[in-house]
Parts: C-alpha cells; sequence; structure tokens
C-alpha cells in the first residue's frame, strides 16, 4: 500500500459576495492521492475546478471562505492553520501551485535568478547567493532547460520557456503535491507537449511525490494523470482510473464531455459531436436534488426532488447518480 | 465535379513583410491559393507561423507588400474607405478573444442592431428587429429575451462567442473568416460553437476559413486543410489526405503533438 500523500475529507469552501449570499463552489469533495500518482480534475469553466485547487493549499483569502472538512498533507492536518503559518511552511515546501496565468507570474523587473533567490529565501534566510545558483542549475539541468535562461528577464523567453520556468521554480522545494491549474491552455500544441512532458519528468524523476492536474481537455488528462475525477457544480460527479472514465463513463455528464473530444485520429469524422445544451445552475440558490437534471437527457422526476450521494462500485470508481449501474448502461445503449 | 466548384477567394504570390533592412521578417512567403465557395478550408499551423498576418490580409485589414487578392474572379479593391465598406458586407471574421471582440460600452442589442442596419435594414419598424434578433439568438441557442438590456460583461465567453455567430448570421457574409474561435472556451461549449459553424455553412452556403493550431480541430470540421510554416504553405489537400496520410515532416510533427487517446502519444519527440 502506497503512502497517501495527500488526503481531503469533506471539503467544503465558499465564496461570500458583497451581498452576503453564500455561493459553495466546493461542496463535500473527498479525494485521496497517493505517492506517485496523479489526479486529473476535469470540468467545464465555472464548475469549481480552480476553486478546489485554491482550497487544498488551505490558504483562504475573501471572498473565499473555509466552511468544513480536512485538508491533511503527508499525515499533517493544515485545515485549520493560520494563513501565515500556511504560507511560511506549507506553500512551496508541502504543496505547491500552478496558477492557470502562470506566465505572468514572473516578475518583469528582475532575471529569473534574482526570483528563485526570493523564493528560496522566504523559506531559509541562511543560504549563500552561490548555493542557490548551484541549486537552481541542477534543477534546470535535469529538467532540460539551458542554464543561460537564469540570467535572463522574463521577457526575454517565450511563452512555453516562461511557463516551464515557473513550473521549475515551483518544484525548487521539492513540493509533496504539485497542482498545476490548467498549465498549458494558453499555449500551442508544440510548446504545449513539452510542458506535459514536463510535468511527466518531473514525476519520473521523483522532484514531486504526487500531481493535481487541471484541465479541460480531455485527452491531455488522459495522456497525463493515473486517475480522473470529474467535477460538475462543485461536487464530484464521478471518479475513477483514467482509461474507465473516458471509455466507460457513467455519470451523464462525464458521458457528455467525453462525447466533445477532439482527436486527429480515423474516424473522427463520422462521428457527431455531442454537446451537452444549457448552463450550469447557479450556484447562489442551487437546485434541490440532482444538480445536472436540468442538463440530463435521462432525466427522472424524482431526480429533482432527492439529493443524490457517491455511489461506489468497487476498484476505487464512484459516481453520483440516481440510476444504478446498470440501467445507466441501458440507457446509453438505447441512445 | 471539381471543375463546377467557384473559386471564392483567390490569392497569388501574396506575400507579407514587415520592417525592413536587417529586421526583416517575412512575415508571409509568396503563397498561392485557392478557396472555392462553400467549402470549409483550414489553416493550421504553430503560432509565429503567419496565419493570422494572412488572415489580416484576407479581411483587408493590412495591406499585403506583395502579390493580389482575387475575390469572385475580380481582382480586390478596397482603395477607398466605401469600398472597403463593401468588402466587408461578404467577409466577416470571428476572432480568438470574445472578451475583446465587443465594445464593453455598447449593449448587446446594439451589436445586433448594427448588423441588420448593415443590411440595409435601417428603416425596418422595431417590432421587425426585434424579431430578426430573436431568430438570431434562436439560431445559437440564446435566448433574446435574457439578452437584451444587457452589457458584454455580463455574459460568459461561449456566450459571448455564439452571439458573434449570431452575428453573422444576421450579416449573411460570403465569407466567414474564424481565426482560432475555440481556443479561448471550454471544451464542452466547442463542440456547440463548431456545430454551429457547420449549421450555418449548410444554411447560408457560406464559405468559413478556420484558423488554428489544433489539428485535430481542422480535422473535424474542414474539407480541406492547408499546413503553414514560417509563412509558406508546406502542404495542401483534402483533411483526410493530409491528416491521415501526411507527407511533409512538419505536418507529422504537428500531428504528433496533439494528445492522442486511441494510440499511444509519443511523447519522447520533443
Amino acid at each position: 500500500m502506497a503512502k497517501v500523500m495527500l488526503e481531503v475529507r469533506e471539503l467544503t469552501t465558499k465564496y461570500v459576495t458583497r451581498f452576503r449570499e453564500n455561493v459553495y463552489a466546493v461542496d463535500h469533495v473527498s479525494l485521496k492521492v497517493e505517492e506517485g500518482k496523479s489526479l486529473g480534475i476535469a470540468g467545464e469553466s465555472g464548475c469549481g475546478k480552480s476553486t478546489l485547487a485554491l482550497s487544498l493549499m488551505g490558504y483562504y483569502f475573501p471572498p473565499l471562505h473555509y466552511t468544513s472538512g480536512e485538508i491533511i498533507i503527508d499525515g499533517r492536518n493544515i485545515s485549520g492553520m493560520e494563513p501565515d503559518d500556511v504560507r511560511k511552511s506549507i506553500l512551496g515546501k508541502e504543496i505547491a501551485y500552478i496558477p492557470q496565468s502562470a506566465m505572468n507570474a514572473l516578475n518583469p523587473t528582475q532575471k529569473i535568478i534574482h526570483f528563485i533567490e526570493d523564493v528560496i529565501r522566504a523559506h531559509d534566510s541562511c543560504v549563500t547567493k552561490k548555493e542557490i545558483y548551484e541549486r537552481a542549475r541542477k534543477l534546470f539541468e535535469t529538467l532540460g532547460l539551458p542554464e543561460s535562461t537564469l540570467q535572463k528577464y522574463p521577457v526575454e523567453l517565450s511563452g512555453g520557456m516562461k511557463q516551464r520556468t515557473v513550473i521549475a521554480i515551483s518544484v525548487l522545494l521539492s513540493p509533496k503535491v504539485l497542482i498545476a491549474d490548467e498549465p498549458s491552455s494558453a499555449l500551442d500544441v508544440t510548446t504545449q507537449k513539452m510542458v506535459i512532458k514536463m510535468l511527466r519528468d518531473l514525476m519520473e524523476k521523483r522532484l514531486i511525490k504526487s500531481m493535481i492536474f487541471i484541465t479541460h481537455e480531455l485527452p491531455l488528462l488522459y495522456n497525463v494523470t493515473d486517475d480522473i475525477m470529474v467535477m460538475y457544480a462543485g461536487q464530484i460527479v464521478e471518479k475513477g482510473a483514467a482509461e474507465e472514465v473516458v471509455f466507460d463513463s457513467l455519470h451523464p455528464y462525464a458521458k457528455g464531455l467525453m462525447g466533445s473530444i477532439i482527436v486527429p485520429e480515423q474516424g473522427l469524422r463520422d462521428v457527431k459531436l455531442t454537446a451537452i445544451p444549457g448552463v450550469p445552475p447557479n450556484l447562489k440558490n442551487p437546485p434541490a436534488g440532482c444538480q445536472f437534471a436540468e442538463r440530463c437527457k435521462y432525466v427522472r422526476p424524482e431526480c429533482r426532488a432527492v439529493s443524490v450521494g457517491l455511489r461506489d462500485i468497487g476498484g476505487g470508481r464512484t459516481y453520483r447518480c440516481i440510476l444504478s449501474e446498470k440501467e445507466l448502461r441501458e440507457a446509453y445503449q438505447n441512445g | 465535379m471539381a471543375e463546377e466548384r467557384k473559386v471564392c477567394l483567390r490569392g497569388s504570390e501574396l506575400t507579407k513583410v514587415f520592417g525592413f533592412g536587417r529586421q526583416k521578417t517575412v512575415a508571409v512567403d509568396h503563397v498561392d491559393f485557392s478557396f472555392y465557395e462553400g467549402e470549409i478550408v483550414s489553416i493550421v499551423g504553430e503560432s509565429g507561423s503567419g496565419k493570422t498576418t494572412l488572415a489580416k490580409m484576407l479581411l483587408g485589414l493590412i495591406n499585403p507588400t506583395e502579390g493580389e487578392v482575387y475575390f469572385q474572379g475580380k481582382k480586390r479593391d478596397i482603395g477607398t474607405h466605401k469600398k472597403k465598406k463593401e468588402y466587408w458586407k461578404s467577409i466577416q471574421a470571428i476572432f480568438q478573444d470574445p472578451f475583446s471582440s465587443y465594445n464593453i460600452f455598447h449593449k448587446i442589442d446594439a451589436v445586433l442592431l448594427d448588423c441588420i442596419n448593415m443590411r440595409g435594414g435601417r428603416k425596418f419598424p422595431y417590432t421587425k428587429k426585434v424579431e430578426m434578433m430573436t431568430e438570431a439568438c434562436g439560431f445559437v441557442n440564446l435566448k433574446f429575451e435574457e439578452l437584451t438590456n444587457k452589457y458584454p460583461f455580463e455574459l460568459s465567453g461561449g456566450q459571448m462567442q455564439r452571439l458573434m455567430i449570431a452575428r453573422i448570421f444576421l450579416l449573411m457574409p460570403k465569407i466567414l473568416l474564424a481565426d482560432e474561435p475555440t481556443s479561448m472556451i471550454d471544451a464542452c461549449s466547442r463542440a456547440t460553437i463548431l456545430d454551429m459553424l457547420m449549421q450555418l455553412r449548410k444554411e447560408i452556403g457560406m464559405t468559413i476559413i478556420f484558423i488554428t493550431h489544433d489539428i485535430g480541430l481542422a480535422y473535424y470540421v474542414s474539407d480541406s486543410v492547408y499546413i503553414m510554416e514560417h509563412g509558406k504553405f508546406v502542404e495542401n489537400g483534402s483533411a483526410d489526405e493530409v491528416i491521415l496520410h501526411p507527407e511533409e515532416a512538419y505536418t507529422q510533427r504537428l500531428i504528433g503533438d496533439v494528445p492522442k487517446i486511441y494510440q499511444e502519444w509519443d511523447l519522447s519527440t520533443v
């Protein structure tokens, strides 16, 4: 049994709006990432993927608030910690986060090496400049980045290069969990591949112990991660091994997502892409019962009445639907 | 069959050079192409290959350094502002970033009303205009009643991009130039947008020029594909030919860069 690196139990976080309305963007999410494994989170925009990523760090700032649940990183519970302590002892060391627009995270007036110095000094103030340089050089070397990057300003780097530099900096303190939030969405396919390769290298070379990868591009997730979790309206709707979720999805929403995959392979042109009609519910006043009922093809009257819990069907697979596995499969077969 | 198809837009030796002297950049390098009527053409290339520069020249937003564009068999003449406006009645564009395609100070109605006015509907009674706007919004699965009196920032990216298509539906241009219309929106709304474009082509027989870096997308939508590298077309042909049996090494690399599902994705070639 591999060691559990990150465990989240029933985490709920909310946004509080100006009018004191509560928006539960992450709703009773539980997950587990073992050492050496990666978890992918899929879902459309606004389903709470990025909020979940922010919440996992345990570093909340308004309008995001912590409500309930536990986050345990390598046996250490961080859910009740003060923001300052989290920043000093958790971020970077235990859990690192690559935000969506990571390219803009670099300070345009500083060389990369100065930025790295800042990062290391914030956690360990008695390292010499030489040591830092040596450490950065070694890391860049293992990741296949040229050493000259260290002496450059961010403007001198291309988009893909900047992204890879940011990723390298985020693993400087060898975190136990790396959260990558759409690290490749603004890049073209060639640079995207480089970034993906780098993330895979990080795992293989043991620079990070586990990874959470967030994107809406399912082909990417399938190629990068071991497990996939599909989110909808702040809840997990399906979770399982990547292969099972992609090829044999159970929840109607996950099924719909898989229908929108585009890959340049034989047979794609004959397939009609299925789009999911409608828009996600407004989380300010979420509907009673199943959140997906409004857009679901297989909706039943009872769906709107009772809220459904996650069903566990063994093998690490769970899904959230009122229909049983057999009923769902039949429904898909009949179209 | 091939002889029957009419050429809609043709370019010969089209070139754009930025800067001069030592800093000369040839963005588009003597390209020839002919796009047929009612066809969906994709121009595929990585960033910096000159796709968008070519698109801008086709739209008449920048002047080519060399070469000519022929529109419906005749040499394109957009010398004066009036002629340019005429030209834009038959060629329209959807851009990559829906968030910056709108004037943030104007309500959504104004965007659609402008289109009606441009197509000679200036004197229509307001009820008729509303009817037309409702129809256009209905075409893209939006509800006009929900949109009227709203500002662009109140919409999501997918909605904005769909509204752009509603605009095209009202304008009915001969050619639509779509410059990465789906790269800023997520995968689920992408299918919807693509389906709408295809439907639009069916309905008004429009030529669609689709510019993208995602070869999977290009394969899904287009009839013929042009692959662009460093300002030149390296390969062109029907979608099946180019994507399933690529000849150029560059095309093969582009295809290899897209994540696969049914085949092994080879990561070692970076």
